[in-house]
């Protein structure tokens, strides 16, 4: 499972450098979506996956019992999840807004500042 | 249960949600604002005191105990860096009273000054690398809603570059995060430290420490990552300008310290010679792009890359006197800096412009404003006896002491290269007469509602002298910290304490 989820991750970062290289601000965007996603997978993956073990601990006892999934890990991605989704949100209103500034969805058409 | 840490976050997010409540009241969110990054700076100054006194200051939060919680960590490196965001805090709080406008106002300025306040006093005290990252983005949401109030073109533009890169960065930093946590299985930064020492895997190890260094190098615009911010730093208000210029990338070499003294001192030859290169570019790239600009803030934003790379120089040459100087050299320059854009607003509204060609003759009209942008450009430039002299002198002094005379020969250049671009903007800006077919003086600065502009400034400025004529105790902090940072095993005491073993 861990090999598969290699590559998926792998292959999410490839497009999401990808997308981020073309210039409309639009691919940009779900670039840097897949970023941000391939991040989180690469934490839950790398955390161990164990499936069918959740972390509970039996009545009486205060450990689980055997090997059980890493709660930390899944906590962080979710906290990552939330940013991100936050993080995008304000993107997309971001180039909405330039959209209707620029008139244009290029990124050549945004050189203004650089001269 | 020391509260003293928790305060510098949770009086601007007190102060920030209060205002949000008067969203239609100006008065009382000027006034909060004053009020909160007021209280912000006692508390800020009171923790240094306890951190003085204490060494370090550990609380854990909601009590879990270390390294399964959250801590919040005040070294004296932490410590000096809030106590300089109260600073600036409060300077930006009192220049915007006059200088940030009803619109800006309008669209909740002031909750998000309060919000980055938190973001960035946040990642200063943290002790957990990923809290770190979550205080990155609070930090990261609040600038780029500061960054586009206003709504120009410019604005948009080098918003898009600002939000692109840093977001780059930040997955970055959080795969560098995933990778850490796979190797150590902990987030705390005390804990990682102490287990890295244990890791065989020293090549594994020096992967995860160059993601740190771009995904950091990326947020201190050091080189070659800091086109976003000559591309956005121009663009917003004057008020935020400075903030940003004071702070933000401030938070990236403040990460870097942390990064590449606690955890990643393992392979030090390879991982700070490589820090070396990257400081010794960034002070090269930074000084000659400020030397080709003419205009105000572009200049001023050129510089700030360019003195990041003194910063970097500091932690790169790992010697005692070296850290000493770096971070000496972050007190000077987070006061001068945020001065000069402070400045740069000021004559903003006498001329309407930011292009130095349309600018000229204020020092005949206002003599007092040219001493005071001469303070922190001279500062700025490492003249004596202001406090850039000083940062500059124990740099590169440690520089050669530490036998590394290239780099000490680049930074004796981009100082005189800081120099000129310096006078240029004296030259243009204050010396030379009114260009013909420009209006004189728009507004009246000296009175009336335009008094708030000054307070910062001469504040600031008075910083700056006082540094430099009665550097002693400033040198003496700035000791302290060199030293917890290059014993780290204090670090993961404070920490971690009796729960090892």
């Amino acid at each position: 499972m861990e090999v598969v989820m290699a590559f998926v991750v792998g292959g999410m970062y490839a497009a999401a450098i990808y997308m981020m290289l073309r210039r409309s601000i639009v691919k940009l965007v779900i670039g840097l979506v897949l970023l941000s996603n391939a991040a989180n997978l690469l934490i839950f993956t790398l955390a161990g996956m164990l499936p069918g073990a959740p972390p509970l601990i039996p009545p009486g006892a205060t450990v689980p019992e055997g090997l059980s999934a890493d709660p930390l890990a899944q906590a962080v991605v979710l906290t990552a999840i939330v940013i991100g989704f936050g993080v995008l949100a304000f993107a997309v209103v971001l180039i909405h807004r330039a959209y209707e500034v620029v008139k244009a969805d290029d990124m050549d058409q945004m050189k203004d500042t650089d001269r | 249960m020391n509260m003293s840490v928790a305060l510098p976050v949770i009086i601007p997010l007190l102060a920030g949600a209060l205002s949000v409540m008067f969203w239609r009241s100006h008065f009382a969110q000027r006034a909060l604002g004053v009020l909160g990054t007021g209280a912000m700076l006692a508390a800020t100054v009171w923790l240094l005191m306890e951190t003085w006194e204490h060494g370090h200051v550990v609380m854990e939060m909601g009590s879990w105990p270390a390294p399964f919680g959250i801590v919040l960590v005040s070294d004296m490196l932490a410590a000096i860096m809030v106590v300089l965001t109260g600073i600036i805090g409060f300077a930006t709080a009192l220049y915007s009273l006059s200088g940030i406008g009803k619109m800006s106002e309008k669209f909740g300025y002031y909750p998000l000054l309060h919000l980055l306040l938190a973001g960035v006093n946040g990642a200063f005290l943290t002790g957990d690398i990923f809290n770190l990252y979550v205080w990155f983005e609070v930090m990261l949401v609040a600038s780029f809603a500061l960054l586009i109030l206003g709504g120009e073109r410019s604005q948009m533009e080098g918003a898009i570059k600002y939000v692109t890169l840093n977001l780059l960065s930040s997955m970055i930093f959080l795969t560098a995060i995933g990778l850490t946590y796979g190797l150590t299985g902990t987030l705390n930064m005390a804990d990682i430290g102490d287990k890295l020492s244990t890791v065989e895997d020293t090549g594994l190890i020096t992967v995860i420490a160059m993601l740190y260094l771009v995904a950091f190098g990326v947020k201190a615009a050091a080189f070659p990552f800091f086109f976003w911010l000559p591309a956005s730093y121009h663009t917003p208000k004057v008020a935020v300008s400075a903030l940003f210029a004071g702070l933000l990338t401030k938070v990236g070499v403040y990460a870097l310290f942390r990064v590449f003294t606690l955890i990643f001192n393992q392979d030090v030859d390879y991982t700070h010679e490589i820090l070396l290169w990257v400081a010794a570019a960034t002070m090269l790239t930074g000084v000659l792009g400020a030397a080709a600009h003419y205009e105000f803030r572009r200049i001023l934003s050129f510089h700030i890359i360019s003195q990041i790379g003194y910063m970097i120089m500091g932690l790169a040459l790992f010697t005692p006197l070296a850290l000493v100087g770096g971070v000496f050299y972050i007190m000077h320059h987070i006061i001068v800096k945020a001065n000069l854009f402070l400045i740069s607003g000021i004559t903003f509204v006498m001329k309407g412009t930011h292009e130095l060609k349309h600018m000229g003759g204020i020092y005949r009209t206002n003599p007092m404003l040219g001493v005071l942008f001469l303070i922190p450009a001279l500062s700025l430039a490492g003249l004596p006896p202001l406090s850039g002299f000083f940062a500059k002198f124990i740099i590169i002094r440690a520089g050669i002491e530490a036998e590394a005379y290239w780099v000490v020969a680049v930074a004796l250049v981009v100082g005189l290269l800081t120099l000129y671009s310096m006078i240029k903007i004296w030259a243009e800006v204050f010396w030379k007469a009114q260009p013909e077919g420009v209006e004189g003086e728009l507004r009246d600065v000296s009175s009336g509602p335009m008094i708030w502009m000054w307070v910062p400034v001469i504040m600031l400025a008075l910083m700056t002298v006082a540094i430099g004529l009665y550097g002693e105790p400033i040198y003496q902090m700035a000791a302290m910290s060199a030293e917890q940072l290059l014993d780290p095993s204090q670090y993961i005491e404070a920490v971690l304490g009796d729960s090892r073993q």
